[in-house]
């Protein structure tokens, strides 16, 4: 199978242009600053837009307009970005845009550091814009996924005419690995009955404004519907070693990486370790994990590069069933495999 | 319209004027003035007093309401009424 | 001379014949209060777009103030937009449909206050647009508070004692600091305060709108008005106040006009086709190679962490043995050293090379280390695991490693470089070496990658890259074998 070395921020802008995205509106800032290296370089041969806006809160508006205008539009950023760009995204959900915003997450909070992190999970899952609204939130862990979970997300977006964001961490992000090339998306969604193209037939209207409470409300109502069949159809998780699991981890982006080496230490020793990786965090895989309560396991620990996030999550999906307990890194550390492991032994015995 | 009225004329709407004056204040000539009546917003509205209106433009030019004012300028045929 | 073939003035047809957007039962007339400056400029923009026939191929960016409503009026593709960021939604809008005639409407607390940064980095790209600027000296919207163009001592709600410069600053000049610009084509103030003034707003207009349908670039209209209901008094005073306060702090100027000398800003057309997209992203050039592993290599699996100064060749030693191991159809993965190990002069990067899945990237237990300064060696030396081999750069590390349970190969790299003439080509004497010592490449089949591994460098700097790999290799086999 054909295949590059690339880095996870460069696979993602591969990903964009693959699956037949026409402009990236973007702000450096590190770890994701590749991002729109990639796309400077890449999207001017295809005669698509790159432009280097004025601020994050710019870039984020220029996506409104372009995804306004029926293209598929992305821009990438990393966590003070997406605090920026936060007022624009309420807007596009609002405004029912699709849009693509790819989270390389850093540490925080404040300008923090550099390295990953993954505590942007709250403010990209529970709002951080204002009003109810929800983002389709995609967790890619390989520099392959930074690619396909990408196409998807344009996918998704356009299906639900809703913003996506690819949310992972540093590592995914600076990360090189091999990526096998998929197909360019033969077809673009047809968007002729909301999108402005300044033309007679498309005098439509982008707005999210409805100043009839009722109307809002209606809209609002809508909306929840809209975030429902999400929340039924697009769930997706990768179960690794879980058949005979006595112990089960949870965790995306980098940290079910190093689960993945976890198990593997933890299954010399005889430990059964298994794993559940959410890979979509909104649509939040509820069900997969309410179902860990019945499986009579001895524990369940939730890794994370956050401040427990994740594992409030987790919880409420085991609905007081069962307690999932947490291992966490922050400030721009990654949990060791031997640590998770060492720490496994402790909580439960084993 | 008042077919039999003398072009070129300014006809405005007296609902639709919301009694700002701009047009009165505009006309060269003296011929609009605001109306004693109230319209049914409770405005003073503007009116043509009926002649020697010069169809200058003024009054549309000024007009901050898109339908309130139309000039019938001095070149104007009546289309017919289907 | 348009003027001229008109018999009579009425709604022009670039309003929406029925408000339809605007709710409640008032459909057929504005939400602007009484003798607002809105509605004029409105009438000028949509008479305009009729008069050129241009309303289907207009695009309207209403912004957050009086105006937000914009779109309840203008037959025209509609976009409402967030505080301030019309002129960046209007950019994407533009690049989106360089053929349509983008109008980005906007009050002055909107432009000037908190989308400033907005309105003059679109104004500084010369995006292909109209920027209409309607300039009351207040935010009428939200009540009638001090805007950046209040006027000094000018009372307003949140400036109850009159605008005090000392404290809140001056009215901002925006033709003017527009003007200071390279990219416009088209900086004009005019005026709302009588019927001259209207007419010669009504020019200024046309002109924007018709160096947008041209695509000459960036026009700004900024358009003095009144504001009765936020300046507390009636319309014709209002426009008196124009013009005895507002004008003598914002003159009446064409600051620019250079549209005519300026050409047509064209854009390309996008690539879509999807064999066009392969044949550009190179499908054709990718690896699909899966060399053959020798089933007798001293290592099936590599985590290798490689470290040194920068400027050694660290990140493209890894880089090398990952495309290599790619090539050789093995799971790969390579890891900068990135956050604040980058800081104190030292470089390192995680490579891993495996047949099956890749959990961690970073080696935290690696089996390999390659190191190339004495700090490095200090530093990594611990972390391998025991047996592990420890590649050390001899001509720069005069200490021994302190372990004693690892397979050690002292290896003068630099000097191996310097004596081929190249320093740089130490990246490549380490892939040699690495080859010898895991046997999981052969360096005749490194050399046949060597193409690929450096797409665009001369002839000269692939032999000597080959060079560099069989001297790492040759230098291995004789010494430790």
């Amino acid at each position: 199978m054909p295949r590059k070395l690339m880095k996870g921020n460069h696979a993602a802008v591969y990903g964009a242009i693959l699956a037949g995205c026409k402009a990236y509106y973007g702000y450096p800032i590190t770890p994701a600053s590749e991002i729109a290296e990639a796309a400077s370089l890449l999207f001017p041969k295809f005669g698509r837009t790159f432009l280097q806006a004025e601020s994050e809160v710019a870039a984020i508006n220029m996506v409104y307009g372009a995804a306004g205008c029926g293209q598929r539009v992305l821009t990438g950023s990393s966590g003070p970005g997406i605090s920026l760009k936060m007022e624009g995204i309420s807007y596009c959900a609002g405004s029912a845009l699709p849009c693509v915003i790819v989270d390389i997450m850093r540490g925080g909070p404040g300008l923090g550091n550099i390295g990953p992190e993954q505590g942007d999970y709250n403010q990209v899952l529970k709002g951080g814009g204002h009003g109810n609204y929800k983002v389709i939130v995609l967790a890619p862990n390989s520099a392959q996924e930074m690619c396909d979970l990408t196409m998807l997300a344009f996918e998704l977006a356009d299906k639900y005419r809703n913003p996506v964001f690819v949310l992972t961490d540093g590592v995914i992000g600076q990360m090189m690995e091999a990526v096998e090339l998929p197909q360019p998306v033969t077809e673009l969604p047809d968007k002729s009955e909301w999108a402005v193209y300044g033309t007679a037939d498309s005098r439509h209207l982008i707005n999210s404004i409805y100043l009839d409470h009722d109307d809002l409300e209606k809209w609002n109502r809508e909306l929840m519907k809209k975030y429902a069949v999400i929340q039924k159809n697009e769930v997706r998780v990768e179960e690794y070693r879980m058949d005979d699991a006595e112990i089960v981890t949870i965790g995306y982006g980098s940290s079910s990486r190093v689960l993945r080496s976890a198990i593997a230490i933890a299954r010399e020793r005889g430990i059964k370790l298994g794993m559940l990786r959410p890979i979509t965090l909104f649509p939040f895989p509820v069900d997969e994990i309410a179902s860990l309560a019945d499986r009579g396991l001895k524990g369940i620990l939730t890794v994370e590069m956050s401040d427990g996030q994740l594992v409030d999550d987790v919880n409420l999906a085991l609905g007081g069933k069962m307690i999932s307990d947490l291992h966490n890194r922050m400030g721009g550390n990654v949990p060791s495999a031997l640590e998770i492991v060492e720490n496994v032994s402790e909580l439960y015995g084993v | 319209m008042n077919e039999n009225r003398k072009y070129p004329f300014s006809e405005i709407d007296p609902d639709i004027c919301k009694g700002c004056g701009l047009c009165v204040a505009a006309c060269p000539r003296g011929v609009l003035v605001v109306s004693e009546k109230l319209n049914s917003k409770g405005f003073h509205y503007s009116e043509y007093v009926g002649e020697g209106c010069i169809g200058c433009g003024n009054c549309f030019y000024t007009c901050p309401e898109p339908s309130a004012v139309t000039v019938y300028l001095r070149n104007y045929v009546p289309e017919e009424v289907s | 001379m348009i003027m001229a073939q008109k018999t009579v003035l009425r709604k022009p047809l670039g309003f929406i014949d029925v408000y339809k957007h605007k709710p409640g039962a008032e459909k057929d007339r504005t939400h602007y209060c009484p003798g607002c400056g809105h509605g004029i400029l409105h009438k000028l923009i949509a008479e305009a777009l009729e008069d050129f026939d241009i309303v289907d191929r207009t695009i309207v960016i209403s912004p957050v103030g009086c105006s937000v409503f914009a779109y309840y009026y203008f037959h025209t593709g509609n976009l409402q937009v967030p505080h301030g960021r019309a002129p960046a939604v209007a950019t994407s809008v533009s690049r989106a449909n360089p053929d349509s005639i983008v109008i980005s409407y906007q009050g002055d607390g909107d432009l000037a206050a908190i989308g400033g940064n907005n309105i003059l980095q679109a104004a500084n790209r010369g995006e292909n647009m109209v920027v209409f600027f309607v300039n009351n000296a207040i935010y009428g919207m939200t009540g009638g508070q001090m805007a950046p163009t209040t006027l000094e001592g000018q009372k307003t709600t949140t400036t109850p004692y009159g605008r005090n410069v000392k404290t809140d600053g001056y009215p901002i000049q925006v033709c003017e600091i527009i003007n200071q610009l390279t990219a416009p084509v088209y900086v004009v103030r005019t005026s709302l305060h009588d019927m001259p003034n209207i007419r010669k707003t009504r020019a200024a207009v046309r002109k924007a709108i018709q160096n947008t349908r041209d695509k000459k670039g960036f026009s700004f209209v900024e358009v003095l008005s009144m504001c009765p209901s936020g300046w507390k008094m009636d319309s014709v005073p209002a426009q008196k106040w124009i013009e005895e306060n507002m004008i003598p702090r914002f003159p009446l100027d064409t600051f620019r006009d250079i549209s005519e000398d300026t050409s047509a800003i064209e854009r390309p057309v996008p690539v879509m086709d999807p064999e066009e997209v392969k044949r550009i992203l190179e499908y054709t050039a990718l690896s699909d190679s899966n060399l053959e592993k020798n089933p007798d290599a001293a290592f099936d699996r590599v985590a290798v962490r490689i470290a040194g100064f920068g400027g050694q060749g660290i990140m493209s030693t890894g880089i090398a043995l990952a495309n290599v191991g790619m090539e050789y159809g093995y799971n790969v993965s390579w890891l900068p050293s990135y956050g604040p190990e980058m800081r104190g002069g030292t470089a390192n990067c995680s490579v891993k090379i495996q047949a099956d899945t890749i959990g961690a990237s970073e080696c935290t237990e690696p089996n390999m280390v390659i190191a190339m300064n004495q700090p490095s060696l200090e530093k990594f030396e611990k972390i391998l695991v025991p047996g592990g081999a420890l590649i050390y750069n001899t001509t720069l590390i005069d200490i021994e490693p302190s372990r004693t349970d690892l397979k050690v190969y002292p290896i003068p790299i630099t000097g191996i470089a310097d004596e081929l003439g190249d320093t740089r080509v130490q990246s490549m004497v380490n892939v040699g070496a690495f080859a010898a010592v895991t046997g999981m490449f052969d360096p005749g089949e490194i050399e046949n990658l060597m193409p690929s591994l450096f797409k665009g460098k001369s002839g000269e700097v692939m032999k000597l890259n080959e060079k560099a790999v069989r001297k790492g290799y040759e230098y291995v086999k004789e010494n430790f074998s």
